[in-house]
Order: structure tokens, then C-alpha cells, then sequence
């Protein structure tokens, strides 16, 4: 085969259709969502505080004029890492043609969240559209405090974490998120280039406890609703 | 010396040739010596089906020492065999237990089409190392080596990098079919020493798009690759070859 075209060149591709740039695009985008679970889980907390904060901490998020650039980035991230993903899973599935009759062993084995990436990927975009039905254009209650009338989204949430079966779905979906974050973020930094011998056992240890709060995080608001003050 | 008799029921992939349809064939290995490779029980049994005039199991090897990187198989699912850092020719039978049965596979990749039974055509890696894997070194007398000084880490780096053998079990433990442990080590072995440095950016960038264009999967950085190699690359190439493949499509002009 020939890689030198006459000038002497070596014959190359753009970073956008090469795999490790596309692999370097869902790790972004990868952690920006990540960012953004974060937040949207440490915001949610103050359910614990009462339904004033709550609600005015909507309020405040839906009046700021930078929510639609906010909404279109995250919709943008999200479209983006889910596709290109979803291309390179395509790809990667018809590498291989053949399978092997066994599975590895030991070290040379992957885990079961490294072979369903994919697979979380869907359950965690069927759980968001839902997710988004259920309470961004779910049943519109007003509340006023102090003369400013807004949506009174608590009152939703505590009526929806009343339903059993939402609470075990939610439950199921979020625990699946974790499994996703736990791997997604530290491989996200390995595909970005961030490795550092020295520090990489804490680069996974990182992921992993990071997984683990933003997790144990939502969790800890339905499983409040549905025990404690239900 | 003891000397462990053993029997094993082997299952082995018999493919005729590369359009034909494989299938895998229970093959007895009697009287194995614990202390035989796994090559050379494959001998002892390619010689009994001579004696019976069979054909024999067709499998790669040359050096028989763990440098070539010929020897590839997949042994119960794993390449190379059970054992970390072993090639299939260094891997010992007293590995295995009276009576076991033991699966044989080529690697399969796409990119790695087999040609007969455990054969496999690996000449995407030499396309791969042909578009950017050297230096180009002018002609006349060599410079005084002292001259380019090489901090000692680095250089270590660079050896660690430098000691693929190019077997493709990295290729063949992937999920994904992907070449990313070959290719970054590679790409590492040059870009770290300052003789690498005139082509750092052209390498990065034709390795990748040989890998590419030879249908390898993506990486996931599952590490199985890393934990199948006979050298035990570091799965930091990987992490290099991201960063330099990233660096050099910034700079291109
Ligand atoms: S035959 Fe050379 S490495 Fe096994």
C-alpha cells in the first residue's frame, strides 16, 4: 500500500473523521454533561430544605435570559455525544466480524458496564425524555411568596416521588448513570491525553467517588420523599 | 525432573483457507509433557495427525522465545493464554490440568483476515508503521551521540515503548478490534526521544490515519489490551498518542 502521495507527504484525515478525535468529542462533551449532572443533582438537594428554596431556585434558573444558551449547549452536548458514540459503538461492533466461541479471563476480561456503554447511553436518553415530560412540561402549580407568583415544581416532585413505580424506574435509571459516569469520566481524561503515572490510580479513584456522589445524590431525594415524608 | 504426563481435549478452529467457512474441531492431545510449550504440544499433535495423514493444525511461529511476535492465538478466550506478560510460545502446558479442555482461536479482527486455521494476515500493522513509524536519517558520518542528550527517564520510556513486538494481541483482546496499544507505542517510542522530534507531527497524524483506514474499532480504554501484552505496553501510550494525534491536527497546517 501507498501512504506517500508524490509530493512526499504522508496521506492523513481530519480530526473530526479520525476515531480518536471522534472519541475526543464524546469525552468533552462526556464531561460537560458530567458537570452539568453535578450541579443539576446539588441544586435538587435543596428539596431537603423546604419548598420556598426550591421553588425560587427554579424560579431563578428559569428567568435568567442565559437559560436558553445554557439549554442549547446541553442539548447540543447531549445530541453530540450521544451520536457520535453511537457512530464510533457502530464501528467498533464491525471491527471484529467473528466472535470468539469464549469469553478472556482474569485481567485480559472487560467489565459488563465497559460492554454496555452503549446500551446505558439509550436507557439514560429514554429516562431524560421521560424525565423531561414528567417535570419540565409536566402539570404547571403556582405558588407566591412574597407577591412573586412561580411554578410550584416541589409540589410536583413530592406528588410524583409518591408513585412507586416512578421511584423504582428513577431509581433503576440512576444507578445505571452512575455505572456510566464511573467509567465515562476517567476515560474521558485518558482520551483527552490526561494521564499521569504518578496520579492516575486517583484520576479512576476520582471517577469512581464521583459517580458515586452525584448517584447517591439523587437517589437521596426520592428515597427522602417516598420514606421519610411520604 | 518430573516428568507429568497429560491428555487434553482440544478444540481448535480449522479454517481451509480465507474465504472458507471455519468450524472448530475436537482434536485428543495424548501424552503432553507438562514441561512442552504450547507450541510444541501443537507439534506433537500436528505429528500424530501426519501419522494418520491428516492435515495439520496451521499456526505462526519463528522465534520461539517471546521477540518475534508470531506465535498468535487465542487460548480459552484469552490471547496468548492464561498468564500476563507470556507469548503462546513462552506459555507452558504444566499451565493446564489433566484432562482440561482448551479452546484455539486465530485473533479475529477484520483487520486481521485469517488465512488458514490460526493464521492470520497482520500486515496492517506493517502498513500502519510504514506511514510514519521511522526517522528519516540523512547520509554521511553519524553525529557524536553525545550531542543529543536524553534525559534518563525518558529514554526509559522510550525503551518500555520500543519493546512491542507488533504480535496484535492488543488487537485481538479488544472488544472493539482496536490497534491503539500498537499504534501509540509506536508513535511513543519515537516522539519521546529527540531524534523522533523533525516528524512528531506527520507521524501522529498518518499513523492514525493508516489505523483508521485499516478498519480497527475505537479505543474504550478497557486496559484488556495492556493486560494481554507480552511486553505489558502501558496503556500511558495510549494516552500520548491521544495527546500527540490532538496536538498535531491543532498544528496542521
Ligand atoms: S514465536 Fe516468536 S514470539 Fe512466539
Amino acid at each position: 500500500m501507498q501512504n506517500h502521495s508524490d509530493n512526499g507527504s504522508v496521506k492523513t484525515t481530519g480530526w473530526m473523521s479520525s476515531t480518536i478525535g471522534r472519541k475526543q468529542l464524546v469525552g468533552v462533551t462526556g464531561l460537560g454533561l458530567s458537570g452539568f449532572v453535578l450541579t443539576h443533582m446539588l441544586g435538587n438537594m435543596l428539596i431537603l430544605v423546604g419548598p420556598q428554596a426550591y421553588n425560587q431556585y427554579a424560579h431563578a434558573l428559569v428567568t435568567n435570559p442565559f437559560i436558553y444558551i445554557a439549554e442549547a449547549g446541553l442539548i447540543a452536548m447531549f445530541l453530540a455525544h450521544m451520536f457520535i458514540a453511537l457512530r464510533l459503538s457502530w464501528s467498533n461492533w464491525n471491527a471484529r466480524d467473528f466472535k470468539y466461541a469464549m469469553r478472556p479471563s482474569g485481567a485480559k476480561r472487560t467489565t459488563f458496564t465497559q460492554r454496555s456503554l452503549w446500551a446505558q447511553g439509550l436507557l439514560i436518553l429514554a429516562f431524560t425524555i421521560l424525565h423531561l415530560i414528567t417535570f419540565k412540561y409536566g402539570p404547571n402549580y403556582t405558588a407566591n411568596y412574597g407577591g412573586i407568583e412561580m411554578r410550584d415544581l416541589h409540589k410536583l416532585v413530592i406528588e410524583v416521588f409518591q408513585e412507586p413505580v416512578y421511584v423504582a424506574w428513577y431509581i433503576v435509571a440512576l444507578i445505571v448513570l452512575g455505572f456510566h459516569l464511573s467509567h465515562g469520566v476517567g476515560s474521558s481524561l485518558q482520551t483527552l491525553g490526561i494521564h499521569h503515572i504518578r496520579y492516575q490510580r486517583h484520576f479512576k479513584t476520582v471517577s469512581i467517588v464521583y459517580a458515586l456522589i452525584v448517584t447517591v445524590g439523587f437517589l437521596s431525594q426520592p428515597i427522602y420523599v417516598y420514606f421519610l415524608r411520604g | 525432573m518430573s516428568d507429568k504426563k497429560m491428555n487434553l481435549n482440544l478444540k481448535v478452529w480449522r479454517q481451509a483457507g480465507p474465504q472458507a467457512k471455519g468450524h472448530f474441531q475436537e482434536i485428543q492431545a495424548t501424552d503432553v509433557s507438562e514441561h512442552m510449550s504450547f507450541l510444541e504440544m501443537l507439534d506433537v499433535v500436528n505429528d500424530n495427525l501426519v501419522r494418520k495423514g491428516e492435515e495439520t493444525i496451521e499456526f505462526d511461529h519463528d522465534c520461539r522465545e517471546g521477540i518475534c511476535g508470531s506465535c498468535a492465538m487465542v487460548i480459552n478466550g484469552n490471547p496468548h493464554g492464561p498468564d500476563r506478560a507470556t507469548t503462546t510460545c513462552q506459555l507452558h502446558m504444566r499451565r493446564f490440568k489433566d484432562g482440561e479442555s482448551i479452546t484455539i482461536e486465530p485473533f479475529r479482527a477484520k483487520s486481521f483476515p485469517i488465512l488458514k486455521d490460526l493464521v492470520t494476515d497482520r500486515s496492517a500493522f506493517d502498513r500502519i508503521q510504514k506511514a510514519g513509524g521511522y526517522i528519516s536519517a540523512n547520509t554521511g558520518s553519524a553525529q557524536d551521540a553525545n550531542n543529543i542528550p536524553v534525559p534518563k527517564k525518558k529514554a526509559d520510556l522510550a525503551f518500555a515503548s520500543a519493546t512491542c513486538i507488533g504480535c496484535g494481541a492488543c488487537v485481538a483482546a479488544c472488544k472493539n478490534a482496536s490497534a491503539a496499544l500498537f499504534v501509540s507505542a509506536k508513535i511513543s517510542h519515537l516522539a519521546l526521544l529527540p531524534q523522533g522530534e523533525a516528524e512528531r507531527s506527520e507521524r501522529a497524524l498518518g499513523m492514525v490515519a493508516q489505523m483508521d483506514a485499516e478498519g480497527f474499532g475505537a479505543c474504550t480504554n478497557t486496559g484488556a489490551c495492556s493486560a494481554s501484552c507480552p511486553v505489558e505496553i502501558s496503556l500511558e501510550n495510549i494516552a500520548r498518542m491521544n495527546r500527540e494525534f490532538m496536538f498535531a491536527s491543532l498544528k496542521k497546517k
